[in-house]
């Protein structure tokens, strides 16, 4: 039975339709994705059905057909009783949703208040148990600020469930979450929508999330959905140019080499072209396309795609995976820096004479080679001090003991010939009031900025303009070119792509790629995505509250992981499976990472790991060496 | 003639200065340009710019002094400096009643005991003195006078759009509709007002029979060179040090913190009631200082910027350490550090460019409160010398003003509306620069 019918929903922004023509049905009981890059209408579209878009935006036609009433033409006040009601939602922030100075049991109390299910405490305590918060009497006297992200998140489905909704509209809702976190949101999602016969509207840029949880698929481009198909169909055919050039984008095991990218970006709402929106970017386009909108074809049951060609599937490169020839292995590297004993403290300072009263320990003692010409990864959750050990191997955070060995010889401070760093957020990382040459000279005053930008594929006229003007792709190959001016060794990658979209991450992974065979550059490379690691990394080491639990090759890490940490992330993170089948039997980990002011004693993942024992509450493991490179600290590894 | 530079003269033809090599150098500065073409495009903001400009040409010309000649052999000159802008007012200023009169009045205001005819209330020497005999023509010749200055207004106010013309073309897209109503505003009350001047005291006389038009037309000299000098003397030292508090943290940054709290901790009023009474002393015992009484009330106006300026620096600072704190940490600023650029390039090639659009803000937003803020140190008497002509002491003398029966009204209105058009024009252009500046409104 189909619970929402959507029409040919258009949504104007000004003169700009940045959502046109959209149209999707959602039966009792499934759950469809939506996919597509950022900026591509998704949000609009769910705030739309909704009908709580921003001030600007407007519903310009269409129709919202939902339980058999059309939406758009209800009052405010009956469309009200239906939010909330019988049409749920949780949003990608969780922190900003929550009322902070409310308690959790009272705002659930709020909402169960507003759809009829009477105020009650009790029944609040039970939808936060219901949603798996441990010990949920306590937790609904607490306020937002006391609950983890994942808890949070949590608190928000409560929260939904209150209406006990018929939809529920899910934006991007584990994309602030860490995968181990991540994971359990999933799950709890699937097992609640199985448990009362939910319809779900999940919105997600992560192919990896929709092969898990979705039944049906929708992908988004430039405000437009482009491809419509059940999940089976979809990930073993994937049809429309666009989504196979996304999944070509995607870095995965055994994928190592180029990725396939798209090139150019989305073109913006406010100049779309006439014909097919992707024809800019397709390569397999045909003259028709540029000037004439492609119309939907059904071109396998319950799969259609919107494109000129008579059997996309066919047409061009593979639809999946470039079988890139693997990277040929760089000679074994003496190490080039050696990092011992590595410790970052941070003091916690309380009172009027702001007396240290605890430490942070955010880096606690860790050891490190990085091989010339190699790429070593550190990999871990948000909080675990990745960022932190970066900037103290740099030499831009004062370590609290420990040394750094640049070929034998101990460094102090930073070295700016030798190593340097490329930050995450592209747009915090130039500074706004300088024009990119003056940018990319900044370490190196001599430096050629034309073929500094030719480098890391800009065009060398680009050094005129100013960092506003870029999209975050670009600003992340010109602050590449800033480090590579002053001719570095070694380059320090903090989250390099993980503020960016799939095909411009490809972009970029490629770029770093390539130069590292240039150049015979290091990286170290801070991610919390294991993908990109298994396309990246020759070395891996992963990272718990401040401590280096497991490292070695990343096929020793990755294929026969030893520490149960590393099994849990790697169980967590949603993986494609061609054949459409969603793998349920997974490893969830329990719980939150304690925070590193306090950690646990004895080995500090104990609370979680399911293999605990009682020696491992007494003392921290000490590393165990399984080969030449591969290394683990934990007393039951396996 | 001997031209006379006063320090204030100096320090503000200085900021003038200043004002346009800054806007020289933001028409090349692609952001400082792009704001500004926000503020240019925006109606309020070009209609309050034109306001503003007009009281600046008003202060400018007050602000080129001079001691006339005296006739005779030698070198000899007058005690009193005078300015341009008294020398444009001559009519006004040597045409003094004996005491009130009423705006557009042929009578003294109070009566007086006149030789032969009894009490009552005796003509003015030069107000409606052109009447004669025919005081039945005063109606008649005032709305005359309105109909030539309104005729000669708007005459004066087409040909400065048609002057105007050249400049619409070579900047289309800015708001010089607002400019040019503006003007044509001003032109149509000017007009009037100029040639009911020639014949009457259009806003009156003062218990001296100072015509008070004049002494309005003086007070914004000295409102401006309040509300713009005491900013110049305090931003180096807020800029500076909240700068550095932020960037260097530590020890430096707690010294800076302990400096603005202690000063702001001290009521403001009684801060300045002391400074400017230690310094009334000291230009008293030093007479030697000071060739003319123009120069001392020049002093006095200096200091009283100056420590206007030390207790109104601590809010732009506070606002600088907090942005540079946040600065710090930008993965720019990190990313300079790790490229080996030394602090004071990180100073000010990241964190003062991006801290600039705090400090316009602040100038434009102080602006109207130190003009406010010298109509109300005036009127408790610890404002600027009490020879100085300015709005506070035009208020301070209008509180006898009040008190009398029936009421002298005039005095205080006129500073009132002068005042009030000064300060909303400034308002409103500083709002607007703050749109425009604000990155958080940005887009
Ligand atoms: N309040 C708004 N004002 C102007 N443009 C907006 C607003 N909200 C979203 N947009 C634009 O609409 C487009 C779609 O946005 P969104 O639905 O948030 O995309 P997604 O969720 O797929 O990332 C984008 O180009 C975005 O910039
Ligand atoms: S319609 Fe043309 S341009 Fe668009 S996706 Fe199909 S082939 Fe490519
Ligand atoms: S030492 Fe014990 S608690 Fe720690 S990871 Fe190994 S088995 Fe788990
Ligand atoms: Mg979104």
């Amino acid at each position: 039975m189909t619970l929402l019918t959507v029409r040919d929903l258009t949504v104007e922004i000004g003169a700009a339709r940045p959502v046109e023509g959209v149209s999707f049905e959602i039966a009792a009981g499934e759950t469809f994705a939506l996919v597509g890059e950022s900026g591509c209408g998704k949000t609009l579209t769910a705030l739309a059905l909704l009908r709580l878009l921003p001030e600007a935006a407007r519903i310009e036609s269409g129709s919202i057909r939902f339980a058999g009433e059309e939406l758009l033409a209800l009052s405010e006040a009956e469309m009200r009783k239906r939010r909330g009601g019988q049409l749920g939602m949780i949003f990608q922030e969780p922190a900003t949703s929550l009322n902070p100075v409310m308690t959790i049991g009272a705002q659930i109390a709020e909402a169960l208040a507003l759809h009829g299910g009477g105020a009650s405490e009790a029944k609040a305590v039970d939808l936060l148990s219901a949603v798996g918060i441990p010990d949920p009497a306590r937790r609904a006297r607490e306020y937002p600020f006391q609950l983890s992200g994942g808890m949070k998140q949590r608190a928000m489905i409560a929260m939904a469930l209150a209406g006990a909704p018929q939809l529920l509209i899910a934006d991007e809702p584990t994309t602030a979450l860490d995968v181990t976190i991540q994971a359990q949101v999933l799950e709890l999602l699937a097992r609640l929508q199985e448990a009362r016969g939910m319809a779900m509207l999940l919105i997600t840029h992560d192919l990896g999330i929709v092969a898990q949880q979705a039944q049906r698929v929708g992908v988004m481009y430039a405000g437009q959905l482009v491809e419509l198909a059940p999940r089976t169909a979809f990930f073993s055919a994937p049809s429309h140019p666009y989504a196979r050039r996304l999944f070509a984008a995607l870095p995965a095991a055994g994928r190592r080499g180029r990725l396939q990218t798209l090139p150019g970006s989305v073109p913006s709402p406010a100049q779309r072209p006439d014909g097919c929106r992707f024809a800019s970017r397709c390569d397999v386009a045909l003259p028709v396309c540029a000037h004439e909108p492609p119309p939907w074809r059904e071109i396998a049951p319950g799969q259609q795609v919107r494109c000129h060609l008579e059997e996309p599937r066919k047409v061009g490169a593979g639809g999946t995976a470039q079988s890139g020839a693997a990277v040929p292995e760089p000679p074994p590297a003496t190490a080039l820096l050696a990092v011992r004993d590595l410790a970052v403290h941070f003091p916690i300072r309380r009172g009027l004479l702001q007396r240290p009263v605890g430490w942070v320990r955010a880096v606690d003692g860790i050891d490190l080679e990085l091989p010339a010409g190699r790429t070593l990864a550190l990999v871990g959750e948000s909080g675990c001090g990745k960022t932190t050990a970066g900037r103290a191997i740099l030499g831009l955070q004062a370590a609290t003991r420990g040394e750094r060995l640049w070929q034998g010889e101990a460094l102090k401070g930073l070295a700016p010939q030798r190593m340097q760093m490329v930050f995450q957020d592209p747009f915090g990382s130039l500074n706004p009031r300088l024009r990119v040459g003056a940018i990319v000279k900044e370490g190196n005053p001599t430096a050629d900025v034309g073929a500094l930008l030719a480098a890391v594929g800009l065009e060398p006229e680009m050094a005129k303009r100013y960092p506003h003007e870029f999209s975050g792709g670009q600003r992340q190959r010109i602050a590449i070119a800033r480090a590579l001016a002053v001719d570095p060794q070694l380059l320090i990658c903090d989250e390099p792509t993980s503020a960016l979209d799939v095909s411009v991450q490809a972009q970029i992974l490629n770029l770093l790629v390539e130069l590292q065979e240039e150049r015979g550059l290091a990286y170290l490379f801070i991610t919390h995505n294991l993908a990109v690691v298994e396309h990246l990394a020759h070395q891996v080491a992963v990272m718990y509250l401040g401590r280096i639990v497991e490292q070695g090759s990343v096929d020793e890490v990755m294929r026969t992981p030893q520490h149960p940490y590393t099994q849990a992330l790697l169980a967590a993170v949603p993986r494609i499976d061609t054949s459409g089948k969603a793998d349920r039997e997974r490893l969830l980990v329990p719980g939150d990472p304690p925070s590193p002011a306090q950690p646990p004693p004895g080995c500090h993942f104990h609370p979680r790991c399911p293999r605990a024992a009682a020696r491992c509450r007494a003392a921290y493991p000490e590393a165990v060496q399984l080969s030449a490179t591969h290394g683990v600290r934990c007393f039951f590894p396996g | 003639m001997k031209f006379v530079l006063l320090w204030s003269d100096f320090l503000f033809f200085l900021l003038v200065a200043g004002g346009v090599i800054f806007g020289l150098w933001a028409r090349r500065v692609e952001h400082q340009r792009a704001a500004w073409r926000k503020v240019g495009q925006s109606r309020v903001g070009m209609a309050a710019a034109t306001v503003l400009v007009l009281f600046l040409a008003v202060a400018l010309l007050d602000s080129v002094h001079y001691r006339e000649r005296l006739p005779g052999e030698g070198e000899h000159y007058a005690v009193e400096v005078r300015s341009v802008l008294d020398a444009l007012l001559t009519p006004l200023r040597t045409r003094p009643e004996k005491t009130y009169s009423a705006p557009l009045a042929t009578h003294s205001f109070a009566k007086e005991n006149i030789a032969g005819e009894g009490r009552d209330f005796p003509r003015l020497k030069f107000g409606g003195a052109h009447l004669g005999e025919a005081l039945s023509r005063h109606g008649a010749d005032i709305a005359l006078r309105c109909a030539q200055g309104l005729g000669l207004g708007a005459v004066a106010g087409l040909a400065l759009w048609l002057a105007g013309l050249p400049l619409r073309r070579r900047a289309p897209h800015l708001a010089w509709d607002a400019v040019f109503v503006t003007l044509g505003v001003f032109c149509l009350i000017a007009g009037p007002l100029a040639m009911l001047a020639q014949g009457y005291h259009v806003l009156g006389t003062d218990k001296v029979g100072q015509d008070v038009l004049y002494l309005t037309l003086k007070s914004i000299r000295t409102g401006l060179l309040i509300g713009t000098l005491t900013t110049l003397i305090m931003l180096p030292a807020a800029i500076f040090l909240g700068i550095l508090a932020g960037y260097a943290g530590g020890w430096i940054d707690d010294v800076i913190q302990y400096l603005y709290t202690t000063l702001n901790s001290i009521p403001g009023v009684l801060l300045i009631a002391a400074a400017v009474l230690m310094m009334q002393v000291m230009i008293d015992t030093h007479p030697q200082w000071f060739s003319t009484s123009a120069e001392r009330a020049d002093a006095r106006l200096l200091a009283l910027c100056a420590i206007l300026g030390l207790t109104s620096w601590t809010g732009l600072c506070r606002l600088l350490r907090g942005e540079t704190l946040k600065l710090r940490e930008l993965e720019y600023v990190q990313a300079a550090r790790a490229l080996g650029v030394s602090s004071g390039r990180i100073l000010t090639r990241h964190i003062l460019p991006n801290v600039m659009h705090l400090v316009i803000i602040a100038i434009v937003m102080d602006f109207s409160g130190l003009v406010l803020a010298e109509a109300v140190l005036s009127y408790v008497g610890i404002g600027v010398d009490p020879n100085t002509i300015s709005f506070g002491t035009m208020i301070n003398t209008a509180r006898m003003e009040l008190a009398r029966e029936p009421m002298v009204w005039w005095s205080l209105t006129a500073a009132f509306v002068f005042m009030f058009v000064l300060v909303l024009a400034a308002n409103l252009f500083a709002d607007v620069v703050r749109d425009a500046f604000d990155p958080r409104l940005a887009r």
